[in-house]
């Protein structure tokens, strides 16, 4: 392990405790957002603009995709899309039979 | 990775083996047995069909009260059969031999690798696969008998079936890990542990099918891993996720709490069953590629055209699964969007098709008896792609949906289609599995009989279908429709007891041919591509030296060179 | 004959990265597929019930104090197994063994206080089976609650087992390939990382919401 090595090292510990005090304070604030009894429709899609952040905060630096390889940026990238398509086209057939809630 | 191979007990060596080679000849073996188990089982419904309500003969004295009465099939028995049939050979037969067999097999060797990328993870997958099977199997000792509710198990009919239905729900647990365990393996192998001069142009077609194959694989098994999980609660755990409120099964009140959807269970079963019937075929149609290539003795027509097809084709895989479900009253909006995909999915196969096609133009045909079975596969492939387009379409599948045109449609895909496939696949690469050749003539009596037999069983069923008749019956001739069109049922059930004694001269060839035929030479078909570079068979570590590549995978016949192959590791064509 | 494969501790010279680490991206590709599948599912049988039949995680009596405590239990252990995997980085093993030990107690504390929540549950005769509200036109709410946490619980349960083994067998491998190690701990990060991340998502679906 090179000296400049370590150096790096040292400095990603000061960016894992950052998000780790960035991912607490969100969880209070998510837990804290549910107390104010918003709408249903606009209470979920905060919620999951947090949880979002915070997915995206452990993905891009406890798992450093954020300095990751385009191999691996790629099959993620394939692999949600095709999450997409699972959570779209389900729902899509509902529409004929029924309103969609909470739209 | 390094062990020590060459002085290891049998156990480590045949049993617990992480050399693919070895794996890929366990999942092969295994597969043939299970694909000939499958078959038997229908083999038995055929009689049911053909000669309704008469004792089975010989098997029928054999089989307990609880399946047969006074050796008549009862129909109880029937559904296991019809349920077990499709799961078997879909899961436990085409698919460990189509991936397990000819992808552990073949892939490393064709990218001169030493192994695979994770050998024991290999072997892991294999042992997971037996396990399936064995739970799988097991179920048929079950009181009640196997699942018994389609190999698709729509809910809630298979939430209030009889205990077979778990051990199938386990037993699918297990199949799919398997897969997901070698998809994993197959892909880092191929990004990875291709030979020096192996660019991805440079590929054999065969890899590339199979590297789309094991993205299917990985991407789509999962939700239904999630659905079989789903259904294993509603079994064991009494939750409702597929039973709605109020539902009434035989006259009787469900004891559940109800508020779930059976259509869930369809979108998450066809998210991965309908880029499945492509995992079935894309492996099938890589083995024609190489089959074409070498005995047309050219390079294949439009090899990057077919590879970008693949591309397309495993990608859009993920956005047609709801044509299964035109039935299920989905509104028109989507049912559109559906079969817009589906119309433009077909593109991608008929280019493939189309290329292999061009690809015997003006070729001196070598006609070995792989080169039968690729030849037999173009047009018979080509029925079932084409046949499957009323079904995509809404209008002629309220038609059509589940009748006997269905069955006869998919069977053409992957019976002559991708069975057809992997004989070519047997023919072509045995003799660098064992170093001996296939005996020809034994070869050509089983093509020739296998091909009328596989159109005498499947072609009938296209009539009966557009005639009505429900894939479903147990008895088709209670209806005049089915009654009109019988003399149909009992062609195809003796065309397929005709076409399993048509597989006795490949049992005989396949054992015979081992110790008796001469020892084929290294390069028994003058192949260009990089498993022909091994020892005949391969050593544990496959290569003797490193292989490099020189150029593409298909450079026969060109002008100039002394001979009419050009290996892709041989440096210059003096 | 020995058969070495390449890449196993080398990235590879074109994707830069080693055969384990795109082999577990892989697999949790698969993972998020799983899971997407059962967020699908929720999605879709919650449009399909009636609103007033769908409780949110207070009215269905799940505690959000403790889910909060379980979050950030959860949380706690993603950072130490990352500066278990930093420290290795920094050839301090002793510091390792705190950081990964610790990774390890905190999984053990989360799965204990699933279980009390469970038991609490199940005290009140409440089961994967029962339906919410129990009459009338019920939703699948504690059925969904049950199946995702519990196999959420599988996948914390296999992660430790994984960091057990590691912890008491695998740190061998520090005498004779210290790289390698660093390797191993980086992948079973990542894919306690993902664990977590899963949780991220599952706290506000079924507690708050």
């Amino acid at each position: 392990m090179s000296e400049s090595d370590v150096e790096h090292v040292r400095q990603h510990i000061k960016v894992y405790v950052t998000v780790f005090v960035a991912l607490a304070v969100l969880t209070v604030v998510t837990v804290g957002i549910s107390y104010l009894h918003l709408p249903t429709g606009f209470a979920i899609t905060l919620a999951m603009v947090v949880a979002t952040v915070k997915a995206g905060l452990v993905a891009g630096y406890f798992m450093h995709l954020i300095s990751e390889e385009k191999v691996i940026l790629w099959v993620l990238l394939l692999c949600a899309a095709f999450l997409f398509v699972l959570f779209i086209l389900p729902l899509g057939t509902q529409i004929g039979n029924g309103p969609l809630w909470p739209l | 990775m390094s062990d020590e191979h060459s002085d290891l007990g049998f156990l480590r060596k045949y049993v617990f083996s992480t050399d693919h080679k070895t794996i890929g000849i366990q999942y092969g073996i295994t597969a043939l047995v299970f694909l000939f188990f499958g078959f038997s089982l229908m083999m038995m419904m055929r009689w049911q069909l053909a000669y309704p309500g008469s004792a089975i003969p010989i098997i029928g004295g054999l089989l307990p009260d609880t399946l047969v009465d006074r050796g008549a099939m009862l129909p109880d028995f029937y559904n296991q059969l019809g349920a077990m049939h499709g799961t078997i050979m879909v899961f436990m037969g085409i698919v460990p031999l189509a991936v397990g067999a000819f992808g552990n097999y073949v892939v490393p060797l064709q990218i001169g690798a030493p192994d695979m990328a994770f050998p024991r993870l290999n072997m892991m997958s294999y042992q997971a696969f037996v396990i399936g099977g064995i739970v799988m199997l097991a179920s048929f000792f079950l009181p009640g008998g196997a699942a018994s509710s389609g190999w698709t198990s729509y809910a809630p009919l298979a939430v209030t079936a009889t205990t077979g239905q778990t051990f199938w729900l386990i037993g699918m647990i297990f199949l799919i890990a398997s897969s997901l365990l070698g998809a994993l393996n197959f892909i880092v192998t191929i990004l990875h542990i291709r030979a020096e001069g192996l660019t991805f142009f440079r590929l054999p077609f065969f890899v590339w099918s199979q590297l789309v194959t094991a993205f299917l694989l990985l991407l789509a098994f999962p939700p239904l891993q999630a659905a079989a999980i789903f259904q294993l609660m509603d079994r064991l755990a009494g939750t409702s996720f597929f039973l709605p409120s109020g539902l009434v099964v035989g006259g009787e009140q469900i004891v559940a709490a109800g508020g779930g959807s059976p259509l869930l269970w369809q979108h998450l079963f066809w998210f991965l069953a309908h880029p499945e019937v492509y995992v079935l075929i894309l492996p099938g149609m890589g083995i024609i590629a190489e089959v074409i290539a070498n005995n047309t003795r050219k390079p294949l027509w439009g090899y990057r055209p077919m590879v970008y097809s693949l591309l397309v084709l495993g990608f859009l895989s993920f956005g047609v699964w709801a044509h299964h479900m035109y039935m299920t009253g989905m509104g028109t909006t989507m049912s559109t969007f559906f079969q817009i995909t589906t119309m433009i999915i077909s593109i991608p196969s008929v280019i493939i098709l189309t290329c292999l096609v061009i690809s015997l133009w003006g070729a001196s045909i070598r006609f070995s008896v792989a080169m039968l079975f690729a030849l037999a596969f173009l047009p018979m492939f080509g029925i079932g792609g084409l046949t499957g387009l009323p079904l995509g379409l809404a209008a002629p599948d309220a038609h059509l949906h589940d009748t006997y045109y269905v069955i006869g449609h998919f069977h053409y895909v992957v019976a002559p289609g991708t069975i057809f496939a992997m004989f070519a696949g047997i023919y072509y690469w045995y003799p660098k599995a064992t170093g001996r050749t296939l005996n020809v003539t034994l070869g050509k009596v089983h093509f020739w009989l296998s091909f009328i037999f596989m159109n005498g069983v499947f072609m009938p069923m296209m009539f009966e279908g557009m005639a009505g008749v429900s894939r479903r019956l147990f008895d088709p001739t209670i209806y005049d429709h089915g009654a009109a069109v019988h003399g149909l049922t009992v062609m195809t059930s003796w065309s397929a007891w005709c076409l399993a004694a048509a597989q006795i001269p490949f049992i005989i060839n396949f054992f015979w041919s081992m110790r008796k035929t001469e020892r084929a030479e290294e390069n028994p078909w003058q192949a260009t591509t990089l498993e022909w570079a091994t020892p005949t068979p391969p050593p544990h570590g496959n290569f003797t030296e490193t292989p490099v590549v020189y150029r593409g995978p298909y450079e026969y016949s060109v002008p100039g060179a002394d001979r009419d192959f050009s290996p892709q590791y041989v440096k210059q064509e003096a | 004959m020995s058969v070495v494969i390449p890449y196993q501790v080398e990235p590879h010279p074109v994707t830069g990265v080693t055969s384990g680490k795109l082999g577990i991206w892989l697999f949790l590709a698969s993972e998020v597929m799983l899971f997407g599948a059962l967020f699908s599912s929720y999605v879709l049988l919650r449009v399909g019930a009636a609103v007033e039949n769908w409780p949110t995680g207070v009215e269905a009596g799940l505690n959000v104090p403790i889910g909060t405590a379980n979050t950030l239990v959860l949380i706690t252990s993603s950072i130490t197994m990352v500066m278990a995997w930093a420290s290795l980085k920094m050839d301090n093993l002793a510091a390792f063994r705190r950081y990964f030990g610790t990774t390890i107690a905190l999984g053990l504390v989360f799965l204990v206080v699933k279980a009390f929540e469970y038991s609490d549950k199940f005290g009140h005769h409440i089961f994967p089976a029962t339906g919410w509200p129990e009459a009338g036109d019920p939703s699948v709410f504690y059925g969904l609650y049950f199946t995702l946490t519990g196999l959420h619980a599988l996948h914390v349960i296999l992660g430790i087992l994984v960091n057990l083994w590691l912890l008491f067998f695998g740190v061998a491998l520090w005498k004779t390939d210290k790289e390698r190690l660093t390797g191993r701990i980086e992948i079973a990060g990542l894919y306690w990382h993902f664990v977590d991340l899963v949780w991220i998502f599952l706290f506000p679906t079924l507690y708050l919401l």
